[in-house]
Parts: C-alpha cells; structure tokens; sequence
C-alpha cells in the first residue's frame, strides 16, 4: 500500500499502477521497457532531461501562465495604429464562440457523415467568400496570404508555362520574401523570377508605362493588391487586366476582403486569379499567428485543376434528395499524389474558415458596406488631422482605404524617436518603414479601421503634437 | 456485443446558411461615424475612385445574430470531433487543455500585433523562447523556430533551408536529389518538389523499411538531403537509421528528421543524437494543441547550429534586457509564413510541456506504447483482422497499421466500409493510410495517452462488432452509416467538372432547376 490519494495525471487516464498493470499483463511483458526493443540501444539517449518543474495542477499552471502573458501589452490595452498585413478590426464575440466549440475544436478529418456540420461550415465559408469576391471555385484556405501569393504565382506558371511574375515594387517585404521563398533560387530548372514594376510617385499607382514595358510573352502573371500595402486603392484593374490578357498573362489581384462592401471585387475588374487574406473576417491578430490565406477563381478546369488546395464540394448522398459534402479533386493535392501533386498541403488554418464563415453571416451585404465606410472615413479622417500637423504630412492623402503613409521627415525625428514618446502615452503609433522603404526616409504605416472613435483619432492627433512639441 | 452505446447523431436537418435570413435583417451593426469626422471628410462613397466602387450589395445572407449563432451550434452538433473516441492514427489525438485556451482568448495573446515594440511583446517572446529551450532539450537540436504553419510547412521550411545551404556553398546546381522512403509522409517528397528538387523515393522491403543497400545506391554527388520519418506510420522503427544519416552525410547531404511519430520516442531518443541537421516537431499533435479540424497549426522546425545562419524566419533571444528578436531577411530564401508563428498555439504546446514535465513526457510515451501493444493484443484476436507486414514479430511503436484484406475477402465489406460503419458507435473514423496504400484494406489507429483501458476496450468491441456484421449482415455495414446526421456521401461527382461546386454559386449555376435538397 502506497500513497493513498493517487497522483494520476489529469491528463491521462490510465496514469494509475493498476492501468499500468492491466496492460503490462494484457500483452504479456514485465516492463514497459520491453515494448522499446526495435530501438536499437545505441540508438537511446542517456541524457537526463532538464526540463521545467512539472505544473501539473492546473492552479500552478494557470497562475505561471498568466503571470508570463501579463507581461504582453496589447491593443487594448494601448491605443493602436499598427497594421501592415494584419490588422485589428472588431471580432464579433460568436466567432470565437463557434469556433471554440469542442466539436470544431478536436474534430480531425472524419467522415462526410459525421463531420457533416464542419464541412457545412467550410463549404459556408467559401460560398460567402465566393460573394465578397465574385468568384465561383474557391479552396480551402493556405496559411497565410503570403503563402497565397506564392501557390497563385505557381499556379499561373504551370497554367501558363512561362515563369516571370510581373508585381509592384511597394509590396509588403515580409509577404514578398515568402513569395519568393515559394520560387526557388535562379540557378533552378523551375524558378520563377520576380520583375517589379514602378509606382506613379504622385499617386502610389502602378506605372502603366513601365508595366507595359515589363510585360512580355514570358510573363505568367501580372500580380497587384487592391488596397496596396501602403492603402491605396489601385483603380486601373481593368487596364492592368487588359495589358496583362493581351500578352497572354494571367492576372493575379490580392484583396483585402473587408474592402469589398465598398470596393469592387476583382472579378469585375478582370482578375483571373484573386487571393488574399482571411485575417480580416473574425479572427484575432494573435500576435501575427490570427493569418491566413484564400486562393479563388472563376469554375474551370484550366484553374481548378492547379489548385493545390483541398476544397469543399456539395455533393449528394446516397439518399435521393439529401446533401453532404466531400473533397474535391483531392487526388490531385499531395495527400493524393505525393510530389506529382500541385506544390503540397498539409494542416492550414481551417479553424478559421469557421470563424470567417460566421463572420460574414453576421455581416451580411450592409455590415460589409457600413464597415467599410466607416473605416474609409475614420481613415481619412486621421490622415487629414495628422497632416495639419506643423512638418507632418501625409504621403497619399487620398484613394486610399484603412492605411496611408505619413511622412515625418520634416520633423527632424525618427520614427523610432516618435514611436517611442507615443507608448508613453499608451499609443502604438503605425508600423516604421524607414527600413524597408529607404527612399521614402522617416515614414510610418498608420492604420485606423472601425474600432477607432473620434476621440482616439483626436488623441493620437494630439499625442503626435506633443511629443512633436517637446 | 450488447455494451455498445445506443448512439446517434444531431440530425438538425440545417440549410445552408445562404438559404436561411430575410431581406434587411442584420447581424451587427456599426457605431455610426461621428458628426465631426462627417463633416470633416464627407461622404463616404466619394472616398473611392469612381471606376473601382462597388456596384451592387454582396449576395450575402441577412440574419439576426442569435440566428447566425443558432444555426452555427447546429453544424456543431453535426460535428463528432472527439465527442466519442478518436484514434486518429498518424495524428496522436491528446487533451487540448481547455486553461490553455481560455488563457490565449484574453487580449494578451489574442489583441496583440506581431509589429509591437518587443518590450510590450515580453510574455510572448518569454513563451516562445522558454518553448525553444524545452524542444532543443528534447532533441538535442541549437534552434528551434515556429513560424511553419504546420508539419508539411517545416517540411517546406528545411527543403528550402537545404537548398540556401547548398546555394551558398555553390552547389545548388549539381545538388538536385532529395531522397524519402515510401513509409514518409507526402509532404516531405511533395515540399521538395516544390522547392526544386527531384524526389528519390525508396520503396519498404521486407523488413519493414528500405535497406542500407538501396540507399547506397541512390546517394550521390547529386543528393542535396534526406527527409525521413521514423517510426513510420506502420510503427516500424528502421535500426539503420544512425547508419543512413552517416551515408547521407559523407555525401554532402543534410539529413531532415519528421518527428511527427515523436509521442512514442519522447524522452528516448534524440534526434541530433541520432546525427541529424534538423528536426520537425508538430505542436498540434505530440504537444497537446487541437487539430481544430485542420489547423491553426505549428510545425516547430529545429535544426543544429550550422544550419542556424540560414534561417529567414525571426529567431527569439535573450539579454540583460530580456527577449529580443532578430530578423535575418539575408541569411537566404527560407521565410515560410508571415511572422513568428500561430503564437496561440505555441503558448498551447509551452503549457502542454510544463503541465508534463520530463517525468510526464515520459509517461506519455510508455502509456501510448502500453496503449497501442494493448490495443494489438485484443485486435488481432478479431477474425479478419490482420498486422501490416505480421511476419516482423517485435513489439510496434505507438501506432500498429492493420489490413481487414482477409475480411474483404472473405465478406466483401472494406476498410472503407467499416470505417463508414463505425461512427454509428460515436467512434470517430479511423485513419486508413497515405497514399499509396502499401497494403490492402489498412486501417490505423493511434491510442495515444489519453484514452482510457474502458475507451480503448469500447474502440476495439466496435470493430469486433463490425466485422461480426460483415459477416452476417454485410449490407448494414456496406450501407453505413444509419445513426448519423445523413447518409454515406455519393463522391461520384467530386471530380466532375460539370458537377462540383465549391460554392452555392457553381451549385446553384450548375444545377438550374434543382429544388433545393436540404441537408440530412
Ligand atoms: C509523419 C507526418 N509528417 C508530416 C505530417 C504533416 O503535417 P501537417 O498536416 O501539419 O502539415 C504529418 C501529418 O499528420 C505526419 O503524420
């Protein structure tokens, strides 16, 4: 007899001696050790493990856990104005509270049967995205819109057999270094090079002029986002799309879809191929961990069957008149056919389909809409008091939606220095990018959606004026 | 068999969620935009160049919010998920914590923006470094990063790493080969492919793996790296392994280990010990973050100091100062993802390991191997039941692959069939295997740590019960399933051009006139 209250793991059931036991006899060893014996002894580790203090009680855990996190500030708790490829918009409290079911939560793969409400949800999800952007196949999502970026630009290589991307010169780095990471290096058979074209330094447009110039018969893909990176809304989709068909190029558009109630979808503008990001749509930033990505085109075969995607069909049952819904093409994705397959798959971020899906079903077309008013005139609204600001101006005051560029180079400060004197003041000021964009000096990537009120613009206003003051 | 439960599913009958709301309803509403901003900036519409407005609403749904949120806790219903027993095999189904997720709903992890000075980003660099300790601990490894958005994206992430390193050392071009087994999971060959690679995959021999000889026979001046998993999905544990990676290594080659089967081998083995460059650790698995029916995932990516240099992806310190991060756009073409990774999920696999520690790690990996020979002991008694390769008598790892080939014979009803079959029992469907089947009619399951003797004696009845059924009454089991939200899918479709719909748009496009069915 040893102790008497058993110090079982919560997690684990059968971490009791008599679990133990019941097994060990069941299959007929002594010891555990036994089950090891395809591991080649030279093969096992002497090491002694230094690990943490197990916290096995759920009240040590939670205290350490939340003692380490609560050494985060957040966007709550400061007023912020970052944003850059992931923003902060109001997640409507039943995404999180669908998404956090224990039925979505733990499901694994299932049958059509009887995962049926997750595969609803999924086919929900693209079918309302197929809305928002005006397409009819639309694929499970990728893990972010980089990766987006990347599996379209190899799309349009297979589709076209050419490899050279044609894209603007003022995307976001950090999604431009993943799209080239899905590219491959020069000296490779199956690379695909990067061509950038100008910007119209008046406008932050694409260069028309130097687009036609860069567009050749080896172009795959011309590939540009609308808003930009730097917020502007790139109105020359169809003249874009036009010199792209006409050299026999796709045309790749990435979207911010929480744009689309007030911005046309791609489609109408001639987009072959439209991707983006489903961050937007009910998920949190999570530090960065809240991306994702979609890749959608019109429903023919030359598109479909270069997805590498799973995507989500409605289908019948074997009961006339009953629906269910199964994979698609899935012979065609690497869990299908390996390294013949379109590029690969694997675990994504399909939880989030989820959260997307009830995002948009709450929204509806007038949520969409009134959202994206809002943050058109919140935006320009802050752009517009932060340029009255004595040596502050901002690059593009107009056509522009959620973010635009300010310029403190005639303030003789760093955006570190400002950036800095704001968090005292509980404001993340917006994203620097002296680094990334050197031509364009001391500037900042600011981003004010619908969360921000009059009295957060006008405090963030005053804040920059008295650290501008000092 | 009488004890089996007398289970069946939601049936909520549930239409889509296009079908359902009425014109002008709304699901939320927005503060409307204060006076001052109005006047200041105008009308909103006018904010849009004129050529790119949108013309028309989006056909979207219009619902109240309870509606929305009823019909969504529907199809949650219709979601078996681990409501019953799943033993997934090749994804080590474990308890998701629910402290852990309530903890990283909180705006300290949810509200929190990637680009935040680093000094309000302290909590979460804490985790991610303290995490990168503990999984170096494990597996011997210098540096770990998270920024793959899953198993196959570290996969990505070390062919990619592979071809930087070869790249630098100006043998990118004769390096072309990445050489897998057919037991490895597709994501290694498919992601070196997809990194411009040409895939050698060696085929299983008799022993359950490919032989010292054949790889010798394939490793050359040409091979860039090798990317295996080991145990393979069978449970076989190949004992040359210390030997291949020396081959692989006295080539040039680097040497990329898919820990993915890690849950039997923990506290065992270590990879660099075992002489690999790099390892793959998938934190929505071994380390007790959901699966969440396909990610938010993390596949933590580890590799030795040599290969460090090469990492694109920000890397995680600490000074007198705290946590810093460092970026190294230069170092070569290796970032995967945006950012440092799904951070909820990473602070999911940090408090999975400290609610654990060593002596937990440990007993999880003995439990799941007790679990799995338990489970063998009881399946294999079952007629028609047979093991993957069952000449090869030593004990397998924490997963068992198995072939109903002798019932199928024998009655007809497949894997498939059964698989079909036993989510009538509130058992979630077994894993089959990967493409290509390497033996007829496999199924997979994986006990994990988790599940109980009771769970695991209930898991192995209904598979009893099931082939009994296929023998005296096939058709209930060819059939299934009968207690589930509806019927067995009719797939026939899927590949049609003419038939599928990913969207209700296609559908509706594609099927004019088809009275709307309803679901189930
Ligand atoms: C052995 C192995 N490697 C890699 C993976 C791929 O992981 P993911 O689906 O997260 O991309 C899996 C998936 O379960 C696996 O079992």
């Amino acid at each position: 007899m040893t102790d008497v209250v058993s110090r079982a793991h919560p997690y684990m059931a059968n971490s009791t001696d008599e679990a133990r036991k019941h097994m060990l006899n069941a299959i007929g060893i002594q010891d555990v050790d036994e089950l090891f014996e395809q591991i080649p002894p030279g093969h096992r580790t002497g090491h002694r493990f230094d690990l943490p203090d197990a916290l096995t009680s759920e009240v040590s855990l939670k205290r350490h856990l939340t003692g380490v996190l609560g050494k985060n500030e957040n966007c709550e708790s400061y007023l912020s104005f970052l944003g850059g490829g992931i923003w902060q918009h109001h997640v409507p409290a039943i995404c999180d509270e669908v998404w956090a079911r224990s039925e979505f939560l733990t499901s694994v793969w299932g049958t059509a049967a009887s995962d049926l409400g997750r595969n609803q949800a999924w086919f929900e999800y693209a079918s309302q995205l197929g809305e928002l952007i005006g397409m009819e196949f639309v694929g499970l999502p990728v893990y972010s819109w980089g990766a987006a970026v990347g599996h379209s630009f190899r799309m349009a290589a297979r589709i076209t057999g050419r490899r050279q991307v044609v894209l603007s010169s003022l995307m976001d780095p950090e999604r431009e270094a993943v799209a080239k990471t899905y590219c491959g290096f020069a000296e490779q058979e199956g690379h695909i090079e990067l061509i950038h074209v100008d910007h119209d330094p008046a406008t932050g447009r694409l260069d028309l002029a130097d687009l036609e110039r860069k567009i050749t018969d080896e172009t795959a893909a011309v590939y540009f986002e609308n808003p930009s990176y730097l917020g502007i809304i790139e109105d020359q989709g169809s003249r874009i799309a036009a010199m792209a068909r006409n050299k026999g190029a796709e045309t790749i558009v990435g979207v911010d879809p929480i744009s689309l109630g007030v911005i046309a979808p791609p489609s109408d503008y001639g987009a072959d191929i439209t991707i983006g990001t489903t961050q937007p749509l009910g998920v949190h930033m999570n530090g960065g961990g809240g991306v994702g990505g979609f890749i959608a085109t019109r429903d023919e075969e030359r598109y479909a069957r270069e997805y590498p995607t799973l995507q989500v069909s409605l289908a019948d049952t074997i009961v006339p008149g009953e629906r269910g819904f199964g994979m698609t093409l899935f012979g065609q994705s690497s869990y299908g056919s390996r390294e013949d397959g379109n590029d690969w798959t694997g675990n994504s971020v399909y939880l989030w389909a989820i959260a997307n899906a009830v995002y948009m079903s709450v929204m509806g077309p007038a949520g969409f809409e009134e959202v994206g008013k809002s943050i058109l005139q919140r935006s320009r609204y802050a752009a517009r008091q932060i340029s009255s600001l004595p040596g502050v101006s901002v690059r593009w005051g107009a056509g522009f939606f959620k973010e635009f560029v300010v310029d403190f180079n005639a303030t003789g400060r760093t955006v570190a220095e400002m950036n800095a004197a704001l968090r005292d003041k509980q404001v993340f000021g917006g994203g620097d990018l002296s680094q990334d964009f050197p031509s364009f000096g001391q500037a900042a990537l600011y981003c004010v959606t619908e969360i921000h009120t009059l009295d957060d613009i006008d405090y963030l206003v005053d804040s920059i004026g008295e650290v501008l003051a000092r | 068999m009488s004890g089996l439960r007398k289970y069946h599913a939601a049936v909520w009958d549930e239409p889509l969620v296009m079908e359902l709301g009425a014109t002008g309803r709304r699901g939320i509403v927005f503060p409307e935009t204060e006076q001052a901003i109005v006047d200041a900036v105008g009308d909103a519409i006018e904010l849009v160049p004129e050529s790119v407005r949108r013309s028309g609403p989006a056909n979207l749904p219009e619902l109240s919010e309870p509606d929305v949120l009823r019909h969504y806790l529907h199809l949650s219903q219709e979601t078996l998920g681990m409501m019953g027993i799943s033993l997934f095999g090749t994804c080590t189904m474990k308890y998701n914590a629910r402290v852990t997720e309530s903890l990283v709903r909180l705006p300290h992890v949810a509200e929190t923006h990637p680009a935040q000075d680093v000094q309000t980003q302290q909590g979460t660099l804490e985790i991610i470094y303290g995490l990168d300790r503990m999984l170096c601990e494990l597996s011997g490894m210098d540096q770990f990063v998270f920024q793959p958005g899953g198993g196959a994206d570290a996969a990505f992430l070390h062919a990619t790493l592979t071809r930087a390193y070869h790249h630098a050392r100006g043998e990118l071009s004769q390096r072309r080969e990445i050489i897998t087994t057919a037991q490895a999971h597709p994501c290694n060959s498919a992601t070196a492919s997809a990194a411009g690679f040409d895939v050698i995959t060696l085929p299983m021999e008799e022993k359950g793996y490919a032989s010292v000889e054949a790889l010798r026979s394939v490793v050359s001046e040409r091979t860039a790296a090798l990317m295996v998993n080991n145990p393979d999905d069978m449970g076989i544990y190949n004992p040359d392994i210390k030997e291949w990676v020396d081959i692989v290594h006295a080539a040039g080659g680097l040497c990329f280990y898919d820990h993915a089967n890690f849950n039997g081998v923990m506290g065992r083995i270590r990879a660099a010990e075992l002489g690999f460059d790099a390892c793959m650790f998938m934190l929505h698995k071994t380390f007790g973050a959901p699966k969440a029916g396909g990610g938010p995932a993390v596949g933590a990516y580890g590799c030795r100091e040599h290969l460090a240099e090469f990492l694109t992806t920000p890397v995680v310190d600490k000074d007198d100062e705290g946590y810093t991060v460092k970026v190294n756009r230069s170092a070569g073409t290796t970032q995967v993802r945006e950012y440092m990774g799904n951070i909820p999920v990473v602070v999911k696999a940090y408090s999975w390991l400290r609610a654990m520690g060593a002596d937990g790690v440990k007993e999880a990996a003995d439990l799941s191997m007790l679990a799995n020979n338990y489970m063998e002991r009881r399946l294999l008694q079952i007629p028609g039941v047979t093991k993957a390769l069952p000449h090869l008598e030593q004990h397998r790892m924490e997963m068992t692959r198995y072939s109903l080939a002798d019932l199928t014979e024998e009655t007809g009803v497949t894997t498939l069939d059964v698989q079909n079959r036993m989510v009538d029992f509130g058992v979630d469907a077994y894993w089959l295997a990967h493409e290509p089947w390497l033996i007829p009619e496999p199924f997979t399951p994986e006990a994990g740590e988790m599940w109980s003797i009771e769970d695991l004696d209930y898991w192995v009845d209904v598979i009893a019960q099931i082939c009994e059924e296929a023998r005296t009454t096939p058709e209930l089991v060819t059939t299934a399933p009968h207690n589930q939200a509806i019927h067995r899918l009719d797939g026939s479709g899927l590949d049609d051009p003419g038939r599928w719909a990913t969207t209700w748009r296609a559908y509706q496009r594609k099927n004019p006139d088809a009275s709307a069915g309803t679901a189930g």
